[in-house]
């Protein structure tokens, strides 16, 4: 066991980490961003909105992230019309293309916690918004998409680990992200275990954070299902 | 008659659930002030009715006016009757205080939340004066020592006094209440029921579905049978108590008294 060879290249790991944490919170962001009218669209009475979200869901859930991020990192190239739109400008570079396929992959999981959140709704709390004349819009603001996120979020702490370790498939094309930096670390001094425990030690750490910040949200969050102290 | 106001006007609702036809063409009148005790068995339509009135159920057929405001209905492409106007069935709904069996507060909010949460986001109103007037409320509820609570850490009974406050904090025209105390354990009730008396006493417009007879015939100043669907009795308590003139209301009490 060498470890020296690690702590010498502890910055390149500190880096890979930065850029995995860069992918991550980027790819959560956006994804949830695009999963809440995702959802929405989803539990919709009306077909046509119903179905794309449904078909979106599917898809992205149906096929491994690795295939979605090569299709979008080594697929778009082939075709003129993507190369010359300006949609280029993200699918010629590794991380743009690693994040939009992370962003989308997680928007579909995302949306379907959502979904199944949206749809607990207890009955007897839209109808007393009903009662009382709120609108629609009102009502999913208000009523049903807070008390939903508070459904989701055990569900979606865990696919937030999940991201976390599907980002190291970002070091597969290029990237050097902690994977990325570990695979670099191995090739040059071939130092298999010790290059690949480090990732995983510092993948532990982030784990650690992820499921600490959750519990500090639930803590806030589920005031109203603690059992009060008096 | 008397010069009071027309609260509410109901003339022939028809409700079907499928092919079943669970009210035969109800027609009601209340006047301001008018404190109306629906009773009749499980399934005669008491709750459906009341649940019609501000379009929690869509009627089949037939009108309603609220002070004299016909809320407009229309047929879709189906041939289902449905609201023409969604503003002004919400419009209407503003006006009109619903309080429900199972009290339905909204879980994620605390008392205090859920009582200026209609007002400050239906009503717009400013939220300083929303929560002054939500204390008032639950202060006269009875229940102003538990303002930050969630209500899974209040009894039944105190929910539903929170669930009137809530209502009242609309400053409704009339309130509906849907058997307000039957999912409450008994030594519970008395807590619901006289905060329930004392708006009665108020002078405030209400329906309450009910199970309790003592309280219809104390507290009501009309009492509403119904009975599979239809009006069978209808008249001030001391009148129908007395001497009703249905011999299945006669049947329906008797059942009461013994218990």
């Amino acid at each position: 066991m060498d470890y020296n060879v690690i702590i010498d290249n502890l910055p390149l790991y500190l880096n890979g980490l930065w850029v995995t944490i860069q992918l991550v919170v980027i790819a959560l962001v956006s994804g949830f961003g695009l999963a809440v009218p995702l959802a929405l669209m989803a539990v919709s009475k009306t077909s046509l909105l119903r179905f794309p979200a449904k078909t979106y869901i599917y898809f992205f859930r149906g096929t491994p992230l690795l295939v979605q991020m090569f299709l979008l990192y080594y697929g778009m190239g082939q075709f003129e019309a993507v190369r010359e739109s300006v949609l280029w400008i993200l699918f010629k570079e590794a991380y743009w293309c690693a994040i939009t396929a992370f962003a989308l992959n997680t928007a579909g999981y995302t949306a379907e916690i959502l979904r199944g959140a949206i749809e607990q709704t207890p009955f007897g709390e839209t109808e007393a918004a009903q009662a009382c004349g709120m609108s629609k819009s009102t009502m999913y603001r208000r009523i049903i998409l807070p008390g939903s996120f508070r459904r989701a979020l055990p569900a979606y702490g865990n696919e937030v680990i999940f991201m976390l370790h599907g980002s190291a498939l970002a070091g597969v094309i290029t990237i050097v992200d902690l994977f990325g930096a570990a695979k670099i670390v191995n090739a040059r001094y071939f130092v298999p275990f010790e290059s690949f425990i480090t990732a995983g030690f510092f993948y532990l750490c982030c784990t650690f954070c992820i499921v600490w910040f959750f519990k500090w949200v639930e803590k806030h969050w589920y005031a109203h299902l603690r059992p009060r102290i008096s | 008659m008397d010069n009071r106001n027309t609260a509410l006007v109901v003339e022939e609702l028809h409700k079907y659930f499928g092919s079943e036809e669970v009210l035969k063409g109800i027609s009601l009148e209340a006047s301001e002030g008018d404190v109306i005790a629906m009773v009749g068995a499980s399934g005669s339509g008491k709750s459906t009715f009341l649940r019609c009135i501000n379009l929690l159920e869509i009627p089949t057929s037939g009108k309603i006016f609220v002070r004299g405001e016909l809320i407009r209905m229309k047929q879709d492409r189906y041939g289902v009757t449905v609201p023409e106007d969604l503003k002004q069935v919400e419009r209407i709904r503003t006006r009109l205080g619903m309080v429900f069996q199972q009290f339905n507060l909204w879980s994620h909010m605390t008392v205090l939340e859920n009582v200026i949460e209609a007002p400050v986001h239906v009503l717009k109103m400013d939220k300083i004066e929303a929560i002054e007037r939500a204390e008032e409320l639950l202060h006269k509820v009875g229940i102003h020592d538990r303002i930050n609570y969630h209500p899974a850490h209040l009894s039944g009974g105190q929910q539903q006094r929170v669930a009137i406050a809530r209502a009242l904090a609309m400053e409704p025209d009339m309130l509906l209440f849907d058997e307000p105390t039957s999912a409450l354990d008994p030594e519970l009730v008395g807590e619901v029921l006289r905060v329930i008396r004392q708006l009665a006493e108020e002078g405030r417009t209400m329906i309450v579905v009910t199970h309790e007879m003592d309280f219809a015939r104390d507290v009501s100043s009309r009492v509403v049978f119904l009975h599979e669907g239809s009006i069978e009795e209808d008249g001030p308590p001391g009148e129908v108590f007395n001497n009703p003139s249905s011999e299945r209301f006669r049947q329906f009490v008797s059942k009461y008294v013994e218990q």
